[in-house]
């Protein structure tokens, strides 16, 4: 056992990380930066999968991999749907993408 | 030392995070992004995850939010009025947001003997070396295999299946990102 | 071949017939040889493996059941019910009745319904109903006898109503089905008692342990067999649910032969000796039952006396007879009950063919003269004994077995039940009532029938000039089936000859190690020497006044024909209506039930709670939820997000404790 892991800080940076990625999604209405901060999010939770890798061995470390792929490949179709909409509204605003009012 | 730089990093990284979050134009919420991750990545590696730590720096510094900056360029948003919502949102978010720091704060708490009583289920603090003996085993094969060999060995084994699949997953997410962007096929 | 195997070949012989005959009659129903080959075939099969059956139990000296699982049907919880079939002695001897009689129906329905466009669906049916005839008798527990019991109902529901697209047939087959769903309401009752109170549903268990179980003459199982009982009447036509019987009689006749006469409904007769042991332990119940039998046995043979119809003189004959059976199990003698029903299965089912031979000459006549009159009345018959020998000698045999003359096998098996009533007497002296009325009713038997006799084949012919020369005998196979009915009508009391003329009971002495637990109850004294004989000698000459009464009174004045018949008054006219007993019960439950569900039950529950507050109140609920809830989904991701989140936070918050 090293003998500094840091689990309860990286855990709570983690939780604060996340925190912060939660508000913005709440707070901005362009979707480029709720995309990012999506990504923020996504990587709070990559710090929580590393800082307990370090007791429960690799398979926290793959975990990060996997969710890094994924990431990749939300950020490429996501972006994707952005530009799409943008195309067609001239805009990122999520305040004039309303269809699915009921 | 290493609490030092542990919690320098730390602070960089909220900071960038925070700033990131309140930042106008979209292209420095991008770069205080990118120092947020660059901070994650050296703490990765403070961690214990070498590799990691160089493939968060390749991946999403270097492919994922050079996309963004893509994007944001190509649209040409940079310069907008401020985005943000109006005070109905921004008390939702404080509740919501607060309430989840509340919550998750509770990991602050966790040390490696508490995980590890948690885990045993045991009323008194057991010892995390026997709890955690996969991290050990891992440790141990870090210092065999080296940093890449001790996560690769598992990863073409254990997690082969997984690892195919995301493999065709990124296929799916290349040729749908084209037919998305593209005007006509 | 092992027993074992050859039960269920006996039951898979039938099935085989009823597909193949079924999808004949679906797509083939013009293969009229190919079906009377399965039809008949299979059934004569099956009464061959019968007898191998039949065999196999005599050589094993064990007498134990053999019981055969083909496989877990309910295991629910403490519930283990296997579909098991269960061959001992009895089931041996309703094998045998129910194929042998079987197979010489079927013979004689391919010359009868030869003519008939749904000859195909006719054996499917038939043999359908044999195969469930079959589960019935062979069923080793009540759940897999139940099935039998339900499909031998369904079998008859379809071939009363044989000739749906007159509407009387298809209202008596329902007539058949909803009577006997009451008696079946009491079977299943009576099942969940013994479950609840064996926990076991094997006949083999339930006979074995109900005396260390229940208390003799206890509540419990004093409720147990009445409501079997109840059962019974549903299937046996006893009162008070009897009326289905005679209008059933709107099926082919050989239907009326087989079900409801020869088989199906002596199933009761068979539930009873089969539970006897629980019968044995109430001595209520056996006195409902032999009350029950020996009033239903008079008041039917009354009614039969005044009918006109052919076939519902013997219908009501039949209702009268099962009556007997019940007398019989009733007063303990189960042996004398089964052995009734084998010979009345014989001579009922030579009768009911042979009025379908008298009906067929008939209507043969009506057809060829393109007249409308009634081919089953008897007003329009009288003298057809020169017309049809075979079928009169035949019929004038079963007329004496029925009428208790020896040495034809109704005397045997008919003196027995009323000589065990007139034993069971001295411990309960209402069972002399019930002796009485049994040898009333055997009276007016021997009168009805003769009346039967008399006004159908003596006399001069009442058919019509033009008709007359249509007359003539049925084909032989016809005839055949019924020639061997007529052996088995004189020599059939053989199997159960009594020890005053030298017999040994075999029959009895059979069926011992079934009925044995039962008679530990309740034995039975029979009455011997002088005292058997004055019996007997009572019951023969009741028989013969009643036979010569009968001859006397109809052939004593002219029978107009039906057209031209006045109206029946006085006593007479009530007797004809049948005491008003369907009226009766239609004024009583028909009429009340169809203005509870008209007005109640429709225009009250399903128009205004069903329609008006279920189904339109759901509907306005959801439209008003919809506009209340159509709010929230405003279109913007911000709110979606939130309220997610607020979700995830909630949810967390239970996790994280």
């Amino acid at each position: 056992m090293p003998e500094n892991t840091f689990l309860g800080p990286s855990l709570a940076l983690s939780a604060i990380l996340f925190s912060l990625g939660v508000a913005g999604v709440l707070l901005r209405r362009n979707a480029i930066v709720l995309f990012m901060c999506v990504e923020l999010m996504l990587n709070a939770v990559n710090l929580a999968f590393i800082a307990l890798a370090q007791f429960h061995g690799a398979g926290g470390q793959i975990m990060v991999l996997f969710v890094m792929t994924v990431a990749a490949a939300e950020a490429a179709v996501g972006l994707a749907i952005i530009l799409a909409i943008f195309r067609h509204t001239q805009s990122v605003d999520l305040q004039n993408i309303n269809l699915l009012r009921g | 030392m290493a609490a030092f730089v542990f919690y320098l990093f730390a602070a960089a990284a909220v900071l960038g995070a925070a700033m990131c979050v309140l930042q106008r134009n979209p292209v420095a919420s991008a770069m205080w992004l990118m120092s947020t991750m660059f901070s994650l990545a050296a703490i990765f590696i403070l961690l214990g995850a070498e590799l990691i730590g160089i493939l968060q720096v390749l991946v999403y510094v270097g492919a994922i939010l050079v996309v963004f900056l893509f994007v944001i360029m190509l649209l040409n948003v940079a310069r907008t009025s401020s985005d943000l919502r109006g005070p109905a949102s921004l008390g939702a978010t404080v509740v919501v947001a607060g309430l989840l720091v509340v919550e998750l704060a509770a990991l602050w708490q966790y040390t490696p003997r508490r995980l590890a009583a948690d885990i045993a289920q045991a009323p008194a603090f057991a010892d995390p070396a026997r709890v955690f003996a996969a991290g050990a085993a891992a440790r141990q094969a870090t210092a065999a295999q080296g940093v890449v060999g001790a996560l690769a060995a598992p990863l073409f084994q254990t997690y082969l299946v997984p690892f195919e699949v995301t493999s065709v997953l990124l296929l799916a997410a290349i040729i749908g990102a084209v037919v998305l962007a593209k005007r006509n096929i | 071949m092992h027993l074992t195997h050859m039960v269920w070949l006996a039951v898979a012989l039938p099935v085989a017939g009823f597909l193949v005959n079924g999808a004949l009659a679906l797509w083939r129903p013009q293969a009229k040889t190919a079906v009377s080959v399965v039809g008949a075939g299979v059934l004569l099969a099956a009464f061959v493996v019968a007898l191998g059956v039949f065999a196999g139990l005599s050589n094993d000296p064990s007498q134990a059941p053999v019981i055969v699982r083909l496989w877990s049907w309910l295991p629910v919880g403490r519930l283990k019910v296997d579909f098991a079939f269960q061959v001992d002695q009895l089931a041996a001897v309703m094998l045998l009745i129910v194929t042998g009689v079987s197979s010489l129906i079927h013979l004689f329905s391919i010359g009868y319904m030869r003519e008939d466009p749904g000859y195909a669906r006719y054996f499917s049916y038939l043999n359908l109903f044999v195969v469930f005839m079959l589960v019935l008798v062979l069923g080793s527990n009540f759940p897999v006898l139940f099935i039998g019991w339900e499909g031998v109902g369904l079998c008859s529901y379809l071939l009363i109503g044989f000739w749906f697209s007159d509407k009387v047939n298809a209202d008596a087959g329902k007539k058949a089905f909803i009577m006997n769903r009451i008696g079946d309401f009491g079977f299943l009752v009576a099942t969940f008692f013994i479950w609840r109170a064996f926990g076991n549903l094997d006949f083999a268990y339930v006979s074995e342990h109900a005396a260390t179980t229940l208390a003799p003459g206890g509540a419990v199982v004093t409720a147990i067999t009445l409501f079997l009982f109840l059962g019974c009447t549903g299937k046996s036509a006893q009162i008070p649910l009897y009326t289905w019987l005679p209008d059933a009689m709107a099926g082919p006749t050989p239907v009326s032969a087989l079900i409801h006469a020869a088989t199906m409904v002596t199933a009761g007769v068979y539930l009873v000796a089969r539970t006897n042991v629980l019968f044995a332990m109430a001595p209520v119940s056996s006195a409902v039952v032999a009350g029950i039998g020996a009033v239903t046995a008079l008041f039917a043979a009354t009614i039969g006396l005044r009918q006109y119809d052919i076939k519902k003189v013997l219908a009501y004959s039949t209702v009268s007879q099962l009556g007997y059976m019940f007398l019989g199990a009733g007063t303990g003698a189960y042996a004398s009950g089964i052995f009734h029903l084998a010979t009345h299965a014989f001579f009922k089912a030579l009768l009911f063919l042979g009025s379908g031979n008298v009906i067929h000459a008939m209507h043969q006549a009506y057809h060829a003269t393109h007249s409308h009159e009634d081919a089953q009345d008897m007003r329009n018959m009288g003298g057809l004994r020169q017309y049809t020998p075979v079928t009169f000698w035949l019929m004038l045999i079963a007329t004496l077995a029925i009428a208790g003359i020896p040495p034809f096998a109704g005397f045997f098996s008919k003196d027995e039940i009323l000589a065990a009533a007139f034993a069971r007497g001295a411990d309960a002296p209402v069972y002399y009532v019930f002796y009485g009325m049994g040898v009333l009713a055997a009276l007016l038997t021997a009168f009805y029938m003769a009346r039967l006799m008399a006004m159908t084949f003596f006399g001069e012919n009442r058919t019509g000039e033009r008709e007359r020369a249509h007359l003539h005998e049925a084909p032989w196979i016809m005839t055949g089936p019924l020639v061997v009915l007529g052996v088995l009508s004189v020599i059939g009391g053989a199997i159960n000859l009594p020890p005053f003329i030298g017999g040994h009971a075999a029959l009895e002495h059979w069926l011992e190690p079934v009925l044995e637990p039962g008679l530990r109850f309740s034995h039975l004294a029979m009455p011997t020497g002088s005292a058997e004989y004055v019996l007997v000698g009572a019951a023969v000459a009741i028989g013969v006044i009643g036979l010569w009464l009968g001859f006397r009174v109809t052939l004593g004045r002219s029978i107009p024909v039906a057209r031209a018949a006045p109206p029946d008054r006085g006593f007479a006219r009530v007797l004809s209506r049948k005491y008003y007993v369907d009226e009766l019960y239609d004024a009583l439950v028909v009429r009340p039930l169809v203005w509870l569900s008209r007005v109640v039950l429709w225009r009250g529950v399903d128009q205004r709670v069903v329609d008006g507050a279920a189904v339109n109140g759901a509907a306005v609920v959801s439209r008003l939820a919809g506009g209340g809830l159509r709010l929230l989904q405003t279109g913007q991701v911000g709110v979606y997000v939130v309220l997610f989140l607020v979700g995830a936070v909630w949810i967390l918050r239970a996790v994280m404790r």
